[in-house]
């Protein structure tokens, strides 16, 4: 998905005048063709984190698209506060592009480890979060963002399905259980063939989504109000349980139960191996999502 | 006709005066309002009828602590009205002990968390630059315990390489860093590769000068000292 962030992000600058770039030596190396055509469009700060916020909520003051990218913990968690105040309580935007997932460098260590960064911004308004699982969909949902003058989260991961789904329509059902199915499994991005894979042998409906924030909380009560009963389990590559409260929102008014499945927010897994290791740690390979669910579900 | 009968210099001790506010903000006032009248009185290209125009110069106060100069000044040159003054910091006021851009008319930035200011005028400045606005300044007001803050570093060294020259940082220095800065503020910023003055802050004419001294290339630091 990197690589298609580089293709989208250039192929756009070249045509529109009011996209700037913002970079902080993450990936300037692949920026470096388009930033000799477009110098002052296409800024390299430096490992200067706070000022690639600052400097975006500076640009869009101007009237400017900016676009600012680096790893997920220096582009979310170390700049929080200029993300706060640079861009929410200034009332401009940014299109903000993440690389790393949770843990897509595990041999980094805990540094390069973002799993919260989803829910960090969940405790600020009007952000709106794309999580693809396809390269295609990152696209897609790029074009979509880049025209605007909102605050977008682009939470890019070099893993994902094999297949692209829809995205910018809500929750989208892959497959369909029947009238007197157990409940509803909604699969987060790069979640959903595992998901697939996971539920089999299961009488769900497995919902689709690219977009967890705005939340598509009315597409979730009409799945659940299709399915035998109101149980949900939410698999979400970051931070377990971030749409745990969205999904609380969306049935407030009707008895459900929810698992929610994600990174784990118990305890730091200090080793480093692959992310496969990583995935079995958290319960997130097919492996720990088919028990979570047949113990959720078959209860 | 009320802003025409406090329109000068002389009236901005009793718009202060409307206001009231404990009293580290009111000597933050204080230290910050003759550089303030300067600015908006010979040195900036903005009027209440221009607060929108892409090619208005921009003046950021990153230092939010002691807006009552500013509002004072504001008030001075018509952006606000001396009702806006006499009501502050009450709930309907849009005037509060740190100003949000989003309810001062002519407030180009809501700030109250130091070390804001200058990343957002780094943006500002390049935002101008890659529009080829050629013409309007962006110019930030810091404090010197504000200086403190890792952020404004950040800031600091990128201008100076990228020479914006567009860009002039204002710190008015009234000795209230904690570990305080040897060598002079301005020290900091030339290192850098900025090009900087200091001058004393009641000074009208040498701030005048400062703020409007040539520095082809590079950009401005003016450092005020509170004397």
């Amino acid at each position: 998905m990197r690589e298609t962030f580089v293709r989208v992000v250039s192929s756009a600058l070249d045509t529109d005048p009011g996209l700037a770039l913002l970079l902080a030596d993450i990936s300037a190396d692949r920026f470096a063709e388009v930033s000799a055509r477009h110098p002052d469009r296409v800024v390299n700060l430096g490992s200067r984190e706070q000022l690639l916020i600052g400097a975006a909520g500076g640009l869009a003051l101007t009237g400017m698209r900016p676009v600012a990218h680096t790893f997920g913990s220096f582009l979310v968690e170390r700049p929080f506060e200029q993300l706060k105040l640079d861009l929410g309580h200034q009332g401009t935007g940014a299109v903000l592009a993440s690389t790393g997932g949770s843990y897509e460098t595990p041999g980094y260590g805990r540094t390069h480890m973002a799993p919260g960064d989803v829910a960090l911004l969940d405790t600020l308004p009007g952000w709106t979060v794309h999580v693809p699982g396809h390269a295609d969909e990152a696209a897609r949902l790029l074009e979509g963002a880049l025209p605007g003058d909102d605050r977008v989260y682009l939470r890019l991961s070099e893993r994902g399905n094999t297949q692209p789904h829809a995205v910018g329509r809500g929750l989208v059902p892959v497959r369909e259980g029947s009238a007197r199915s157990r409940g509803v499994v909604l699969a987060v991005g790069p979640m959903l063939e595992r998901v697939l894979a996971a539920t089999r042998d299961l009488d769900v409906t497995v919902a689709y989504t690219a977009t967890v924030r705005p939340f598509d909380r009315e597409g979730l009560r009409r799945l659940t109000a299709a399915a035998g009963q109101a149980d949900i389990l939410l698999v979400e590559p970051y931070l377990a349980g971030t749409s745990a409260h969205e999904v609380a929102a969306a049935l407030h008014d009707r008895r459900h139960r929810q698992l929610s499945l994600g990174v784990s927010r118990n305890a730091e897994v200090r080793g480093y191996g692959t992310q496969a290791d990583h995935d079995r740690a958290h319960g997130l390979d097919t492996a720990g999502v088919a028990a979570a669910a047949r113990e959720f579900f078959l209860v | 006709m009320a802003t025409a009968t406090f329109s000068r210099y002389a009236d901005l001790t009793a718009l202060v005066g409307l206001m009231t506010g404990d009293e580290k903000h009111q000597a933050a006032a204080a230290s910050t309002l003759d550089v303030l009248w300067v600015l908006y009185d010979r040195v900036l290209t903005v009027t209440p009828e221009t607060t929108d125009h892409p090619d208005r110069d921009r003046f950021l106060l990153s230092k939010g602590h002691g807006p009552a100069g500013y509002y004072a000044v504001l008030a001075a040159k018509g952006f606000l009205t001396v009702g806006n003054l006499r009501n502050w910091t009450e709930s309907d006021s849009p005037l509060g002990h740190h100003p949000d851009r989003t309810l001062v008319p002519g407030a180009e930035i809501s700030s109250g968390s130091l070390g804001h200011g200058l990343g957002l005028g780094v943006g500002t400045a390049l935002g101008l630059r890659a529009q080829a606005r050629d013409r309007p300044r962006v110019v930030v007001l810091l404090g010197d315990g504000e200086l403190d803050e890792g952020s404004n570093h950040e800031a600091i060294a990128f201008a100076g390489r990228a020479g914006l020259e567009n860009l002039t940082a204002v710190v008015v220095d009234n000795s209230s860093a904690t570990h305080g800065w040897p060598g002079g503020i301005a020290e900091r910023f030339t290192r850098e590769g900025w090009s900087a003055r200091t001058v004393p802050n009641r000074d009208h004419a040498a701030l005048y000068g400062a703020l409007t001294a040539p520095h082809d290339g590079v950009p401005l630091a003016v450092v005020v000292t509170v004397v």
